[in-house]
């Protein structure tokens, strides 16, 4: 039991690599920020996982309850505002692609340096 | 109980991440990806995260989806099945996650109360915001007051990420792009979306509204209510098609909302120091201080909300309208 503890950091480990292998060994550049956006929410689960505390509930503060413990807020301040910052950048990351698909008929990463270096 | 239901939720997770993957197809692999997202909200909301499951739910396994999904209609479905994958790849992978999983046990195990990201400035935000900015939901105090430089930040560069996908994918000139035949437009000839759609569509408005003004008493807030409010409007345009979306919110309106927001929410910052105290300080915007913490906190989460759903719609609609190569 008290393994189980430490099993959202070892699910945070195996989520980020998951995500880090797609991005090196995959071509296409969609499945790559497909890859990126696994290694994102890896990133927001340990960030989540920390704000528990035992015992504790949503950090929302209610009249006539004596001694609440509440989870930590912080973290979720930050990865609240990281989740709409991180679709930003994917679209602008998927407009990108949309344009290289454009001007290079493809969006393999091998076919676009091949044709890169007949250039 | 709840332990063993995240048990199960988190493998969930592992196993979702490894068939997306695998998956050849990246439209199988783009639907997985929005169910490792319902997941990852749940595993939130089960970690006490309410704000953070609603934020991920909306925005995770809704825009980020229909954005892909734009994305892929101008590129191709299919991946080129692969030939050789660089040998080096899985033992440095391999290595990366054991390293990972070996300093896990250097870390306070979950919900140990004693864990040192408990002890520094949280308290004093638990213990000061009934005193100092008294609305319940403590996540909005600090995201609004305590940090609202912080979240300033934030805003502008969603507001910069909307600029550059603009930038990127509007190049040619308006008449060239798309211009699909009415017929054809939008899922109107398939009867069970257009009327399920149209039956839920003004609710999915209301409840991005709900969202917005409830978040200072519960889950909720800007950046949540503004994607809500974005999704209803993208189901809209996916319901009667591009043209009848445009028409009926036309695209300077999404642009001053997109610009409109980030400027309210620093013009809030500059009245502070106008009415004698600093940026972003909203004590001073009223004669009462909480009063003003109210309003202010009101006012910037407005902004909040406005440019994320103008910019997240800009975006849908540069991929949307972006002619089919």
């Amino acid at each position: 039991m008290e393994l189980l503890g430490y099993y959202n950091y070892w699910v945070f480990a195996v989520v980020l690599c998951l995500g880090l292998y797609t991005v090196i060994t995959r071509n296409n550049l969609i499945k790559k920020l497909l890859g990126l956006s696994i290694f994102q929410s890896a990133v927001f689960l340990l960030y989540i996982t920390m704000d528990k505390v035992d015992g504790g509930t949503a950090p929302i503060i209610q009249k006539g309850v004596s001694d609440p413990i509440f989870s930590n807020p912080l973290p979720q301040v930050l990865i609240l505002t990281a989740i709409v910052v991180g679709v930003s950048t994917t679209a602008l990351g998927l407009a990108i692609v949309v344009r290289i698909k454009e001007s290079y008929g493809s969006i393999e990463e091998d076919d676009i340096l091949a044709r890169d270096s007949e250039l | 109980m709840t332990i063993l239901f995240a048990v199960f939720l988190l493998s969930l997770l592992v196993i979702i991440a490894v068939a997306i993957i695998r998956a050849e197809n990246l439209f199988v692999a783009l639907m997985l990806t929005t169910i490792f997202s319902l997941l990852m909200a749940t595993n939130f909301f089960i970690l006490d995260a309410a704000d953070v499951a609603l934020t991920e739910a909306a925005i995770g396994a809704g825009i980020t989806t229909v954005i892909f999904l734009g994305a892929l209609a101008l590129t191709s479905e299919h991946e080129k099945p692969f030939v050789a994958v660089p040998w080096l790849a899985l033992p440095v992978v391999a290595v990366t996650a054991a390293l990972l999983i070996f300093a896990s046990f250097d870390n306070p195990r979950l919900g140990d109360p004693e864990a040192p990201i408990h002890q520094h400035v949280v308290p004093w935000y638990l213990e000061q915001t009934p005193k100092l900015v008294d609305i319940p939901n403590v996540v909005t105090a600090i995201l609004g007051s305590f940090r609202a430089f912080d979240t300033l930040g934030e805003v502008f560069v969603i507001f910069a990420a909307c600029i550059g996908v603009l930038f990127l994918l509007s190049a040619r000139k308006p008449s060239e792009t798309r211009c699909t035949a009415p017929a054809s437009v939008g899922l109107s000839q398939h009867l069970i979306p257009k009327v399920a759609g149209r039956f839920i569509l003004p609710f999915i408005i209301l409840f991005g509204f709900y969202v917005q003004f409830h978040g200072d008493f519960g889950p909720g807030g800007g950046f949540q209510a503004g994607a809500i409010v974005a999704t209803g409007l993208i189901l809209f345009a996916l319901l009667e098609g591009e043209e009848r979306a445009l028409r009926a919110f036309p695209r300077w309106i999404m642009m001053a909302m997109a610009a409109g927001g980030a400027l309210l929410y620093a013009l809030v910052g500059v009245a502070g120091i106008a009415m004698g105290g600093k940026f972003l300080d909203y004590s001073v915007l009223s004669s009462d201080p909480i009063a003003g913490q109210h309003l202010g906190i009101l006012l910037i989460e407005a902004g909040v909300g406005i440019t994320v759903c103008g910019s997240l719609l800009l975006i849908f609609h540069a991929f949307a309208a972006r002619e089919s190569f």
